[in-house]
C-alpha cells in the first residue's frame, strides 16, 4: 500500500507556480529521493505533504486517509528541515525528546530516556546530549536534527537536503549510516538532495523535478539509464553528459534525432586513426585517480573521463567511437536506439 | 567576568582607544551617577544639613528623613511633652528629641503600593497584548498589516499628554479618574505601540522553522508559541519590559491630572512631601531612593536575558 500519495497537487506563491499537477506515490519502506535543481519546488513538495502548506488542488493521502485538509500534528510525519532544525534554547537531550514530549503523544519520561539514549546512540552524538544545542558543530547539530525525527516512528520521514552542510567525509558516513538504518527499520523516506551520489546509492526510485513538475519517476538506474529527456539525463553522471547535434557525429543514427547524448561510458577514445570523428585534446583536467579530458569536436566541446595512464596531452589529435549513446529529438524527448519515442 | 585571553586580531581595538574609551565611560558615567549619589545621601541628612551653604559632603549621617517619609507628626509644646509618657521606640525618640509626636503613618506605603500595581501591572498587560499582536503580525497575513502598525506606531508621534483634555473627560465619564484600574489601562494603551513594534523585530528574527518543526512534531500553533518562540523571544520581551515599566513608572503628567486620593502614584505624591516651614528635603530624598529601588532590581533581575540577547546571532544560519 502506498505509504505516502500526493494526487495532481499544485501550489503557487503569487505568480509563481511551485508545484504543478504533481502525482507521486511512495510505497511502505521506500525510500524516494526527489532530485532537481534550486527552485525546482522540492522543498514545497515536502511541505504540502508535511501539512505546512495547504494545496491549491489536488489531495495529499497518507496511509490511505486523505489528509488534504488536516493541520501537520494530525498527519504524523517527521521533518528534517534544510536548516534551522535545532531549538537554540534547549540542549541536545531535550531537543531529542521534543517530538516526544508533545501533549497529543504521552510517552512518559522513562521511554522518552530509553528512546533518546537508543537514537544518540545511533547517531554517535550520546557523549553531547547534555550540550546546548548551539554549541555543537554543524555536523553534530545535522546529526541531532536526523535523531529529532529518528526518535519518532512517524509513517514517513520528509528530509530536506539534511546533509547538505556537512563535509564531505561525514557526509559519506552519514548517508551510509542513514540508509542502514532506513533498511533495518524498514522506514519511508522522502529525501531531497542536490547530490547526485546520494541519489543514485540511496534511493530505491528517484524523482526528477523541474519547474514544479516530476519529469520522471524511477529506479536510479532506469533515471541513469533510460532518461525520457535529455534534462533528466543531464542531472545524473559526472562529468556532466556532452549533448552534440547528431549531424557532427555522422554515422547512421536513428531518424528524427537531433542531440546525441554522450556519457564517459559511450565514449572511446583512441590516439589510432579510427573510423570515427576526429577531435582535438583541448586540456586534462588530473583529478588524482581520473583525468578529465575536455575535447574539442568541431565548434563544440566534450567532457569525458580517460584513465590516469592514457597518456593524452592538450593539443592531441583523438579519433573518438561512440557504443550504444542516448538519442534525444528536437524536443528533447529520448528516442530509442530502434527509432521508438517515449520508450522510458 | 573573565576574557578569554586571545591573540591580538585586527579586530580588537587598540590599549589607547580602549584607554580614552574608558575614560569616557567613567566620565559619562560619574556624571550620571553623581545626582543619584547626591540624593541617596541626601536621604540621611539632617534637614537643617540638606539646605546647608556650602553643601555639606560630610555630615553626621541621620535618619530623620525616613522617620519623616514614613510618619505624620505634630509639633508640641514642651508642657504637653512632660505629660507624655516616655517614648517606645527609636523613632519615638527621634521624633520626641525635635518637640514633636508621631501621629500616624504617612500615606507613602500605599502611594508606593499604587506605583507598583500600576507600574507592573500595566508592563506585563502591555508586553502580554505586544507579544500576540508582533507574533500576528510577524506569522499571518494581516489584512492591511502596514497600515496597521502605522496607526499603531502614529499613537506615539506626539507626547501622549496632548491628549489629557479628552483623556481626562473619558476617564471622569466612565468613573476611571483616580482608580488604579484607569492608570493600568492609561498606561498600557500607551506603551503597547511601543510594545508591539519592538516585539515584532525580534519576532521577524525568529525562524519560522522552528514553529513549523514544532507543529510537525505534534504540537498545536498555540503550542509551538509557548514552547519554542517565546523562550527564544526572552530578550526581546525583557528589553521591551524594561522601556514599558520605565514610563509607566516615571510617568508624572497624567499621574498628576487623573489621581488625587487612592491611586495616587509616587511621582506626584514625593513633590509634597512638605516638613517643618516647607519642604522636607531628606524625605523627598528619602522617598525618591525608595521609589529607585524597584526599577534597579528590576533592570538587573532581566540584565541577564538582555546580555543573552548579544550571544543571539551565534545560531547557524
Ligand atoms: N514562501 C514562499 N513565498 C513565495 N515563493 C516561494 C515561497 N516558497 C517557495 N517559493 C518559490 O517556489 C519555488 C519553489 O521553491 P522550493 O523551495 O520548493 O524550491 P527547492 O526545489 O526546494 O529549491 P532548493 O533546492 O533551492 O531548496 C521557488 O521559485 C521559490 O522562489
Ligand atoms: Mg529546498
Amino acid at each position: 500500500m502506498a505509504e505516502v500519495a500526493l494526487l495532481d497537487v499544485g501550489k503557487s506563491y503569487g505568480a509563481v507556480e511551485a508545484v504543478r499537477g504533481l502525482s507521486l506515490s511512495v510505497a511502505h519502506g521506500e525510500f524516494v529521493v526527489l532530485l532537481g535543481p534550486t527552485g525546482a519546488g522540492k522543498t514545497t513538495t515536502l511541505r504540502l505533504i508535511a501539512g505546512l502548506e495547504r494545496p491549491d488542488q489536488g489531495h495529499v493521502v497518507i496511509q490511505g486517509r486523505d489528509v488534504t485538509r488536516e493541520v501537520p500534528a494530525e498527519r504524523d510525519v517527521a521533518f528534517v528541515f534544510q536548516q534551522y532544525s535545532l531549538y537554540p534554547h534547549l540542549t541536545v537531550y531535550d531537543n531529542l525528546a521534543f517530538p516526544l514530549r508533545s501533549p497529543a503523544r504521552r510517552v512518559d519520561e522513562k521511554t522518552i530516556r530509553r528512546r533518546v539514549q537508543q537514537i544518540s546512540e545511533l547517531l554517535h552524538i550520546e557523549h553531547k546530549l547534555g550540550n546546548r544545542a548551539t554549541a555543537l558543530s554543524g555536523g553534530e547539530m545535522q546529526r541531532v536534527a536526523i535523531g529529532r525525527a529518528l526518535v519518532r516512528e512517524p509513517s514517513v520521514y520528509l528530509m530536506d537536503e539534511p546533509l547538505s552542510s556537512l563535509d564531505a567525509k561525514l557526509r559519506a558516513e552519514l548517508r551510509l549510516e542513514l540508509k542502514r538504518i532506513q533498511r533495518e527499520l524498514g522506514t519511508t523516506i522522502l529525501y531531497v538532495t542536490h547530490d547526485q551520489i546520494e541519489a543514485m546509492t540511496m534511493a530505491d526510485r528517484i524523482g526528477v523535478m523541474s519547474e514544479g513538475a516530476l519529469i520522471q519517476l524511477g529506479t536510479p538506474r532506469e533515471i541513469y539509464e533510460r532518461p525520457n529527456s535529455a534534462y533528466v539525463a543531464g542531472r545524473l553522471g559526472t562529468p556532466v553528459i556532452n549533448l552534440i547535434p547528431a549531424r557532427l557525429l555522422g554515422g547512421p543514427v536513428p531518424p528524427q534525432v537531433e542531440t546525441v547524448g554522450l556519457r564517459t561510458e559511450h565514449i572511446r577514445i583512441s590516439t589510432a586513426d579510427g573510423p570515427g570523428p576526429r577531435a582535438q585534446v583541448h586540456w586534462v583536467e588530473h583529478l588524482g585517480d581520473q583525468n578529465h579530458v575536455h575535447l574539442k569536436l568541431a565548434t563544440h566541446s566534450l567532457v569525458t573521463l580517460a584513465d590516469p595512464v592514457q597518456p593524452l596531452k592538450a593539443g592531441d589529435q583523438v579519433s573518438l567511437e561512440f557504443e550504444s549513446p542516448l538519442y534525444f529529438d528536437q524536443a528533447g524527448r529520448r528516442i530509442s536506439a530502434d527509432g521508438l519515442r517515449g520508450h522510458a | 567576568m573573565s576574557t578569554p585571553i586571545t591573540a591580538h586580531s585586527v579586530a580588537e581595538p587598540s590599549s589607547r582607544s580602549k584607554l580614552i574609551a574608558s575614560f569616557l565611560v567613567v566620565t559619562y558615567a560619574v556624571i550620571t551617577i553623581l545626582p543619584l549619589l547626591w540624593i541617596f545621601l541626601t536621604g540621611f541628612k539632617t534637614p537643617p544639613d540638606s539646605i546647608a551653604y556650602p553643601p555639606k559632603v560630610l555630615f553626621e549621617p541621620s535618619v530623620e528623613g525616613y522617620v519623616n517619609l514614613f510618619t505624620t507628626r505634630s509639633r508640641q509644646t514642651p508642657e504637653f511633652l512632660a505629660t507624655l509618657p516616655p517614648p517606645q521606640t527609636w523613632y519615638e525618640r527621634l521624633v520626641r528629641s525635635r518637640n514633636m509626636v508621631i501621629g500616624g503613618p504617612s500615606k507613602v506605603v500605599p502611594r508606593f503600593v499604587n506605583s507598583m500595581v500600576i507600574g507592573f501591572g500595566s508592563t506585563f498587560l502591555a508586553v502580554c497584548f505586544g507579544t500576540i499582536a508582533a507574533y500576528a503580525f510577524s506569522r499571518f497575513r494581516v489584512p492591511l498589516a502596514d497600515d496597521l502598525l502605522f496607526f499603531i506606531l502614529s499613537t506615539r508621534m506626539m507626547p501622549p499628554i496632548a491628549v489629557a483634555i479628552p483623556i481626562y473627560l473619558m476617564f471622569r465619564h466612565l468613573g476611571l479618574t483616580d482608580t488604579k484600574l484607569g492608570m493600568i489601562l492609561l498606561y498600557t494603551a500607551v506603551n503597547v505601540s511601543l510594545a508591539v513594534w519592538l516585539l515584532k523585530g525580534f519576532m521577524d528574527e525568529i525562524p519560522r522553522e522552528y514553529e513549523e518543526a514544532a507543529m510537525v512534531d505534534g504540537y498545536t500553533r498555540l503550542q509551538a508559541f509557548f514552547k519554542v518562540v517565546l523562550p527564544q523571544a526572552t530578550t526581546g520581551i525583557a528589553a521591551t519590559a524594561i522601556f514599558c515599566l520605565i514610563f509607566a513608572w516615571n510617568e508624572y503628567a497624567f499621574a498628576v491630572l487623573l489621581t488625587s486620593g487612592d491611586a495616587q502614584t509616587m511621582p506626584p505624591f514625593i513633590p509634597f512631601i512638605i516638613g517643618e516651614g516647607g519642604q522636607d528635603w531628606p524625605a523627598v530624598a528619602a522617598a525618591t531612593t525608595i521609589f529607585f529601588i524597584p526599577i534597579l532590581c528590576f533592570t538587573i533581575l532581566l540584565r541577564r536575558h538582555l546580555l543573552r540577547g548579544i550571544t543571539f546571532g551565534a545560531v547557524r544560519k
